[in-house]
């Protein structure tokens, strides 16, 4: 096309519901603009769709900024597809040429079912940072200011990197394991390293790690996948740290 | 808790029983390297000698065989579960994209080594611990003293060309293995730092390197006659 615009061959992953059985359907688009974010590719798709009486592609997206980890497609495989360091809402047409075709899938793993095509149930998360992600606060109005609190500069450096999980679940969806070890790793590692979250560290492991195992997902094998699909560069340093925290929690479980 | 049921007790069982497994290699290299003083297997003898006879070596022949069987049964809890853990495949992945086939395949690679050891534990473990020597004469005296001819076992048996290529994949596929398996047993236990990590990756090749090439060179150097 004389104006850079492409045609594509989609297959996506259509499943009407969690129970029905699903498949790859495939889909042809043309007047594709290199300049559109991949998300915006599935919404003119989904017009398509649309104008022909049939049901439009249900898949998860809020903020389309790449900060609220709600987008979650495993393009021609690889999670948030080719680029590094970026969610699906930030990958543009321009990483592709007129004539691909896409593979489009949703997270797979027993801990993320399939709600329709290709949106996932991300509870599981949800239920492991319920089991420990968190620190308890006095907010009686006594509340101590937590700048008055010194912290090295590099820990709170390593706990602002391991805070900056958005909680996507890229890392499960990659891992040929569905481990979630580098999000909950994350989240235990950004509480580890701070003085607030010190008072609950051994039993925020022991609790997050017991929930994660109930959730159904596998076990890291160090693989280290996740670190290079994890659109917020997520090290797998933080799972060697929740290793280490839950080695100690282990064999001494009081603080 | 129980030992075996957290995903992470597990991980430990693996990185624990690996180096330990690890640790041993050494000192099978490093005994089996006595056949290159070409002295007739003479140095070579005495050590194996001195090995089977030894009994806090003996008693740890014992603890080794554990150490191997926890972390095989370990192994393969860790890849059923993992299989588990992704009921339904991707129609199209691409995990070359974002880690190493080798990563991938320990359990694959494990297997294989598995059945190496079967082989290569019938070929002289089982000789030498319960049913003798197949070789004429199985002893041979050194400084007045019995030692048996695990030397001339060695080369009776690398004779047959399909032992040397048996050996050799079994050398191959214990490169791989040993060659994700040691930084992964220091990540495991959670020894990963960006001050020593380069360090621990670069002990694990070079490692696996000395380790499969030395064991490698065996059957290579007694085939071919170097060693006689």
């Amino acid at each position: 096309m004389s104006n850079g615009n492409m045609n594509l061959t989609l297959k996506v992953w259509r499943q009407s519901s969690n129970t029905a059985a699903g498949k790859m359907e495939n889909y042809q688009l043309g007047g594709v603009s290199p300049d559109m974010s991949f998300l915006e590719m599935i919404d003119m798709l989904n017009d398509q769709i649309i104008r022909k009486g049939e049901d439009a592609i249900a898949f998860d997206h809020d903020c389309r900024e790449g900060i609220c980890g709600m987008c979650s497609m495993f393009i021609n495989g690889e999670a948030h597809g080719p680029n590094r360091g970026v969610t699906t809402c930030q990958l543009h047409m321009r990483s592709f040429k007129d004539g691909d075709t896409i593979y489009i899938e949703p997270w797979r793993a027993e801990g993320f079912p399939v709600v329709k095509d290709l949106m996932v149930d991300r509870a599981a998360f949800d239920r492991i940072i319920q089991s420990g992600g968190f620190v308890s606060v006095n907010t009686s109005g006594r509340t101590m200011d937590a700048n008055a609190i010194p912290i090295p500069k590099d820990d709170a450096d390593k706990a602002f990197d391991a805070a900056t999980c958005i909680g996507c679940g890229a890392c499960v969806a990659t891992c040929p394991n569905s481990s979630a070890m580098l999000f909950v790793s994350a989240k235990v590692s950004q509480f580890a390293l701070l003085p607030q979250g010190h008072p609950e560290r051994k039993e925020r492991v022991l609790n997050m790690v017991k929930q994660m195992d109930e959730e159904g997902f596998g076990n890291c094998s160090n693989i280290g996948a996740c670190e290079v699909q994890c659109p917020k560069n997520i090290s797998i340093e933080n799972i060697a740290r929740m290793n280490r925290e839950y080695l100690s929690a282990s064999v001494k479980p009081e603080n | 808790m129980g030992l075996f049921t957290s995903s992470l007790i597990k991980k430990y069982w693996m990185a624990a029983t690996g180096l330990f497994l690890i640790s041993f290699l050494v000192v099978h290299a490093g005994i089996n390297a006595m056949i290159f003083f070409n002295d007739g297997g003479q140095t070579f003898n005495e050590w194996g000698h001195f090995m089977g006879t030894n009994l806090i070596v003996r008693t740890m022949e014992i603890g080794l065989f554990l150490g191997l069987i926890l972390h095989i049964v370990d192994g393969l809890m860790l890849y059923f579960q993992n299989r588990k853990a992704r009921p339904i495949k991707y129609a199209y992945n691409k995990p070359s994209a974002s880690s190493t086939w080798y990563s991938r395949s320990m359990a694959l690679l494990g297997t294989l080594i598995l059945i190496f050891l079967v082989i290569h534990l019938k070929d002289f473990w089982l000789k030498t611990r319960v049913t003798g020597l197949t070789v004429m004469p199985s002893h041979v005296k050194i400084d007045g003293v019995m030692h048996e001819n695990l030397f001339a076992e060695m080369l009776l048996v690398f004779k047959n060309p399909m032992a040397v290529v048996i050996y050799l994949l079994g050398c191959f596929s214990l490169f791989w293995h040993l060659f994700h398996g040691f930084r992964s047993a220091f990540q495991s236990l959670g020894l990963n730092h960006r001050k020593y990590a380069s360090t621990i990756e670069l002990a694990g090749s070079v490692y696996a390197v000395v380790i499969s090439v030395l064991f490698a060179s065996m059957p290579v150097a007694m085939y071919l006659g170097w060693v006689k």
